[in-house]
């Protein structure tokens, strides 16, 4: 198992690298360029400075080169350094600069991550506490009319896309009932009972489309693992040594069909992410997903290269979790 | 109902047959099973309806509807449905239900392309994979790259950095279109190829190819008329719900502002072009969203039939 852990995250390096080298090579086809958004009144000398500062001039893989080594090796020292407080060599490291705020990607970053793990963690917590019950009651239950009213309604819960549910709940609580804020205000701050309500009451859109949108996939899933394992015969051996139903159900059968579940939920974190993108944007909530769309926007590409690689480095990552538990869960599973 | 008295009609004919062997009923075909197992999935066949609808709606409804989908009336902008408006006017008086059923035009169009991309792509690739055994691993290691994407960054960053230069060869429209089918398309494959993949393998080992290879059949016979023909019904499902998906990535990319521009309407830019009138005008923001739903819930629905309809195992009569 530990050794099948090693190999696989070794393995995962090559792909990240590859990953890093496709993201790098789109944004380097791409014809745009960083200083025509210059004001006109600027000579060509000077433009010509402001491109070999920006480092536009070198070829291109000596550009990736110094991108990887910023991204892999300044910035997570960095990182360790403002953790814990140490200084790390002299701390003088080149860090990924945006073009947009001059200041390093990377603090941007950590500055918005806030808003987006509240809102999107939120969100697919309760996703998860909607899905599982249901899914079981599902099951257990199969083709009672709970279990068709479920079916019909994930099957729209995960057909109707957040971009239409959101706007679609904006207007009916806070347009029509006026029931909550229709915009997210992240200078917000939690200090008493009553601001503390005004938070719950600007969370509660953005995380029930959200928590809607994941519990519909992961309801059916929940539910077609439970009829796997109901027909299963140690499920039979159960009942007729005399255990109790509830008993049967929620110790034996709930706890084997957790196991693919984990594995799902543990593939669906990196998709918190880009579900970031349109909820942010319906609810103004500035956070990784709005940084990303005004980065793109702005053609700020450090600050896109970086974000897009953290997306791939979750994506990666979470595919590995997603193995490990489901070899740690389930004993069946051996590596060799 | 009726179904249940076909049948039986059926299954007298086939017992009391007028003596004689030959005598077993009318001729069934594979379709024609698919066809009888699929229209009792109501879901499916209430999808298929509504499908039909919509498509014929979006390709054959603007040559009926007497305004145009771009006439300015900005004395009667904003105005809510009406009997000359059925669904309304926008800021500069359009006419929201024209331009709703012309936006479907793109919409329908650029899910179906760029799904048949996908499915096209994919297909190629597991069947390869599954048969020549040379080239497994390299398109799987391909395959996982893929999935390892961030796809909707890149999307978004593809869409924006070559927006321009395409659209200055080939014009505004198409040059979009083009665009947009082909990153939905190379971004949509992956699963499917997975899929056939897995039934290629199992399929191969079976005799009646090993029969096909002893006779001396080429190889790309073989593919064409024995294996590809048995990875028909994964691919299938997969390509109605490639449709959804495909649909749902358009009104995406239209919907953060980076798919066609406003002068297109599409659903996703109808929908992005009226979210900042929530407040006055909530109706211009249901109309397209819930074309956009009922199309893709109506898709996955005709997928869940598909998927039923085409496996044997499921098959009830």
């Amino acid at each position: 198992m530990g050794r099948y852990a090693i190999r696989r995250m070794l393995g995962a390096i090559p792909t990240l690298i590859v990953i890093s080298l496709v993201i790098f090579t789109i944004l380097e086809l791409a014809p745009g360029d960083p200083t025509g958004t210059l004001p006109l009144t600027v000579p060509p000398e000077v433009r010509e400075n402001i491109r070999e500062t920006l480092g536009l001039n070198d070829p291109f893989f000596l550009s990736w080169l110094k991108w990887m080594r910023q991204m892999f090796i300044s910035e997570p020292l960095n990182a360790i350094e403002s953790v814990t407080g140490l200084q790390i060599g002299d701390g003088e490291r080149l860090r990924i600069i945006s073009w947009a705020s001059r200041g390093p990607a990377v603090d941007t970053i950590v500055e918005r991550l806030p808003q987006t793990l509240w809102v999107l963690g939120l969100g697919f917590i309760f996703g998860i506490i909607i899905a599982i019950p249901v899914g079981v009651v599902s099951a257990y239950k199969q083709y009672s009319i709970f279990d068709n009213a479920g079916t019909v309604i994930s099957m729209i819960g995960y057909s109707v896309p957040v971009f239409f549910t959101g706007p679609l709940a904006i207007i009916v609580f806070s347009v029509w009932l006026g029931w909550f804020p229709s915009f997210y205000d992240t200078t917000h701050t939690v200090s008493d009972w009553s601001s503390l309500v005004f938070q719950m009451k600007q969370l509660a859109m953005p995380v029930a489309v959200l928590s809607l949108f994941n519990a519909a996939a992961l309801s059916r899933f929940t539910r077609s693992s439970m009829l796997d394992n109901l027909n299963e015969d140690y499920v039979r051996t159960a009942r007729s040594k005399g255990l109790t139903e509830n008993r049967v159900v929620m110790r034996h059968v709930l706890r084997n069909s957790l196991i693919p579940v984990t594995t799902l939920i543990a593939l669906q974190v990196p998709g918190i992410f880009a579900g970031a993108i349109v909820t942010e944007q319906i609810f103004r909530i500035n956070g990784l997903g709005q940084l990303l769309i005004s980065a793109i926007n702005g053609a700020d590409y450090p600050m896109v290269q970086t974000l897009t690689f953290i997306f791939a480095v979750l994506i990666v990552l979470f595919n590995l979790v997603a193995d490990l538990i489901y070899g740690i869960l389930d004993p069946r599973i051996r590596y060799e | 109902m009726a179904d249940t008295h076909e049948r039986a009609e059926e299954i007298t004919q086939e017992t009391l047959g007028d003596g004689g062997i030959a005598e077993v009923g009318e001729h069934r075909s594979l379709w024609g099973d698919v066809w009888r197992q699929f229209r009792r999935h109501k879901g499916a066949m209430a999808g298929l309806v509504v499908v039909t609808i919509i498509v014929l709606g979006a390709f054959v409804g603007p040559i009926f509807y007497p305004h145009d989908p771009f006439d300015i009336d900005v004395p009667n902008a904003n105005q809510g449905p009406t009997l000359e408006h059925l669904m309304g006017t926008d800021t500069i008086g359009r006419d929201i239900m024209a331009r709703v059923l012309v936006g479907g035009r793109i919409s329908l169009a650029v899910g179906f392309t760029a799904a048949l991309l996908g499915i096209f792509i994919g297909t190629g690739v597991g069947i390869l994979a599954g048969f020549f055994r040379r080239l497994d691993a390299l398109l799987m290691r391909l395959t996982d790259l893929f999935l390892a994407l961030p796809v909707l960054p890149l999307l978004l960053v593809i869409i924006l950095l070559f927006r321009d230069s395409l659209r200055e060869r080939f014009g505004p429209e198409l040059g979009i279109f083009l665009l947009v089918v082909f990153i939905i398309g190379i971004t949509s494959w992956m699963q499917t190829a997975r899929i056939v993949r897995g039934e290629v393998l199992a399929i191969k080992r079976q005799e009646f190819v090993l029969a096909a290879q002893s006779i001396g059949t080429r190889r790309r016979n073989i593919i064409m008329r024995h294996i590809f023909p048995n990875v028909l019904s994964p691919v299938m499902v997969s390509a109605a719900l490639g449709v959804g998906i495909a649909i749902i990535t358009e009104s995406f990319l239209s919907f953060i502002g980076l798919g066609f521009p406003s002068d297109f309407p599409t659903w996703g830019r109808l929908l992005f072009d009226a979210v900042p009138f929530l407040e006055i005008a909530p109706m211009r923001v249901i109309w397209p969203g819930a074309l956009i739903s009922l199309t893709v819930i109506s898709v996955n629905f005709i997928g869940d039939g598909l998927r039923d309809a085409l496996d044997p195992r499921l098959r009830s009569g």
